[in-house]
């Protein structure tokens, strides 16, 4: 039995016809980094409001510790939410704005203040604490935000899209600094994004949301690496799907008739990573550069195939792609263990 | 437009100093107008009477919009787009419509004139003023901050003293002044309402002219002209401290 249990939840709002969450079951364990990841309108918020209590499911169940937790409403619930607009008090300094929580749980005087200044030096915070809010950056009124929440030190802390507003370089330093206030606390993390990159470098396990329904839950590699769906494959970086049948002797082959190296019995859809294909005089896939494009440390290719309209993407570092330029022919060599055949 | 808007005020502020008995010729500086003003005590009473209905019906104006505009927030309520409208139509009412329909109201259900009715009826016309500014503020607010106030903990009365209330308050004190001065300076209610005893300064002001436009009546102009810019100073000053 896991620390949080969602069995069969399905949403509704009022007043609509459209089932914004259908029959989902997820379960999270203590200290883990879940990530809910997913396009927009897939339903993310929804599932964040429904633990923090400001949305009552439909239908389903969610247990917290074995405890039912629907019927708490949000302000008994030991859980606490970093909201995507961050929603400080403007009215109060950073420091009351951190033990807001505590204050209202009747901590005493003395031992907020403790927690706050503890919670401030985690977010790396410590001397903002008489500021007001609006005096502050986005980044560090996102790390206030963050401290808010986490000196009521929650059993479980809901993010949602919590670095969506930060430029690219603060985003990536927040989300190592997520990851190690994660292990220091020992919370669970439920996060919410529909960032792909964000999700495979943060957490332990991702779920894949589409329209309301769980695609796939697993960890990062087997997301990456083993896709359940086309929908994943494609949502979570580049990918390149081919279409494949079987031959009278079992093994794969492209429409063409080029054999992939590994067996099936049925056409199913085969996926490789642009990364795993490589430019090789002896490799096993023929075919025509159609398009470049250089990116600094790599450079990638978009390659069809002899022998079928399929187009490939490849990924080379850019000293292996020195001297190769649009129309010319090329040779593509794979490690068959890296394809994945995705379920049909 | 400038001139057009503050000249007549200028010329009127000027000539209650006059020292002659003439409110259009200039005869040399003196104070003795506003000395004999002062000196009056249906001047005095008027002006008590004048602030106390102002305050009175500024409050509890202010009271009801607030809560009127907390009403037409959380849940939705059935034909809520009609009743918005509906609280601040009296705004485009002719006032002598309203006046009058409130003194057959009053006399009918046995209301005396007096303080009393005319608290009652400033509040009435005061309740828009103010709703119409609480209202503004409330529908830019971001319902995220009291989400985040339940989620840390706070009941909805501790979010609605903690959050809400501060939050709002800005604007709450805005309808006040606004409803304060508006309620200061109408004329065509309270002459209608007012009884022998709660004449307000409007209404005496309106007494002075018929016996001729002296001075005097520029100087309870004047009087009555500092007192609502000096509101409005006040509120724009708590205003400034707030955001400190
Ligand atoms: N209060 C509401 N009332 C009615 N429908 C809503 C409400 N909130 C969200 N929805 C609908 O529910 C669906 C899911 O919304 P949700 O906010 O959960 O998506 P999301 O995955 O968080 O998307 P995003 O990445 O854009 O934030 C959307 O189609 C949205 O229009
Ligand atoms: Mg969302």
């Amino acid at each position: 039995m896991g620390f949080l249990e969602v069995e069969a939840v399905s949403h509704q709002y009022a007043g609509t016809d459209a089932q914004v969450l259908n029959e989902v079951s997820l379960t999270i364990q203590e200290n883990e980094f879940f990530t809910l990841l997913g396009p927009s309108g897939c339903g993310k918020t929804t599932m964040l409001r429904i633990l923090a209590g400001f949305e009552v499911p439909s239908r389903g169940r969610v247990t917290l510790d074995g405890q039912d937790i629907l019927r708490i409403p949000p302000w008994r619930r030991p859980v606490n939410t970093v909201f995507q607009s961050y929603a400080l008090f403007p009215h109060l300094t950073i420091l009351r704005n951190v033990t807001f929580g505590l204050k209202m749980r009747g901590v005493a005087k003395a031992d907020r203040h403790g927690a706050a200044r503890r919670a401030l030096d985690l977010v790396r915070l410590d001397g903002f604490a008489d500021r007001m809010p609006s005096d502050l950056s986005g980044g560090q009124q996102q790390r206030v935000a963050l401290a808010r929440a986490l000196a009521c030190q929650p059993r479980l802390l809901l993010l949602d899209e919590p670095l969506s507003a930060l430029d690219y370089k603060l985003r990536k330093e927040m989300q190592g600094e997520l990851k190690r206030i994660q292990r220091e606390t020992g919370t669970s993390f439920v996060f919410v994004t529909h960032d792909q990159e964000e999700a495979l470098a943060m957490s332990d396990r991702i779920a894949v949301m589409r329209q309301g329904t769980l695609e796939q839950v697993g960890n990062p590699s087997d997301i990456y690496d083993r896709p359940s769906s086309d929908f994943v494959a494609e949502f979570i970086g580049d990918s390149n799907l081919l279409n494949a049948a079987p031959d009278s002797q079992g093994r794969l082959c492209l429409p063409g008739g080029r054999a992939l190296g590994i067996r099936g019995d049925a056409p199913a859809r085969v996926m490789i990573r642009p990364e795993a294909l490589r430019i090789a005089p002896d490799g096993n896939l023929s075919g025509q550069v159609t398009d470049l494009v250089y990116s600094g440390a790599a450079t990638r290719f978009l390659v069809a195939l002899d022998g079928g309209e399929e187009t490939v993407q490849i990924q080379q570092t850019s000293t292996e792609a020195a001297g190769i330029s649009m129309g010319d022919k090329v040779c593509l060599a794979y490690d068959p263990q890296q394809l994945w055949v995705v379920a049909p | 437009m400038y001139v057009y808007l503050y000249i007549p005020l200028l010329i009127l502020i000027v000539f209650s100093f006059n020292g002659g008995r003439m409110a259009t010729i200039w005869e040399g500086f003196s104070l003795r107008w506003y000395a004999e003003v002062m000196q009056s005590d249906q001047f005095r009473a008027a002006t008590v009477n004048s602030l106390v209905v102002a305050s009175c019906a500024a409050f509890l104006a202010t009271t009801l919009a607030t809560l009127a505009a907390l009403g037409f927030r959380g849940r939705p309520i059935r034909g809520q787009g009609m009743m918005v409208p509906f609280l601040s139509f009296p705004l485009v009412i002719p006032e002598i419509v309203t006046a009058v329909a409130t003194l057959i109201f009053f006399i009918s259900i046995g209301v005396p004139l007096g303080m009393v009715g005319l608290i009652a009826a400033h509040t009435v016309f005061c309740i828009p003023f103010a709703f119409i500014t609480i209202k503004a503020r409330m529908d830019v607010m971001d319902d995220t901050l009291e989400q985040a106030a339940n989620d840390l903990y706070a009941d909805p009365r501790r979010t609605f003293f903690s959050v809400t209330l501060p939050l709002l308050w800005p604007a709450i004190l805005a309808g006040f002044i606004l409803a304060f001065i508006v309620s200061l300076d109408d004329f065509v209610i309270s002459l209608f309402l007012a009884g022998p005893s709660s004449t307000t300064l409007p209404i005496y002001m309106f007494g002075m002219m018929r016996l001729g436009v002296t001075p005097a009546v520029n100087a309870v102009s004047t009087i009555l002209l500092v007192m609502s810019v000096l509101f409005v100073l006040i509120a724009a000053w708590i205003n400034r401290m707030q955001r400190k």
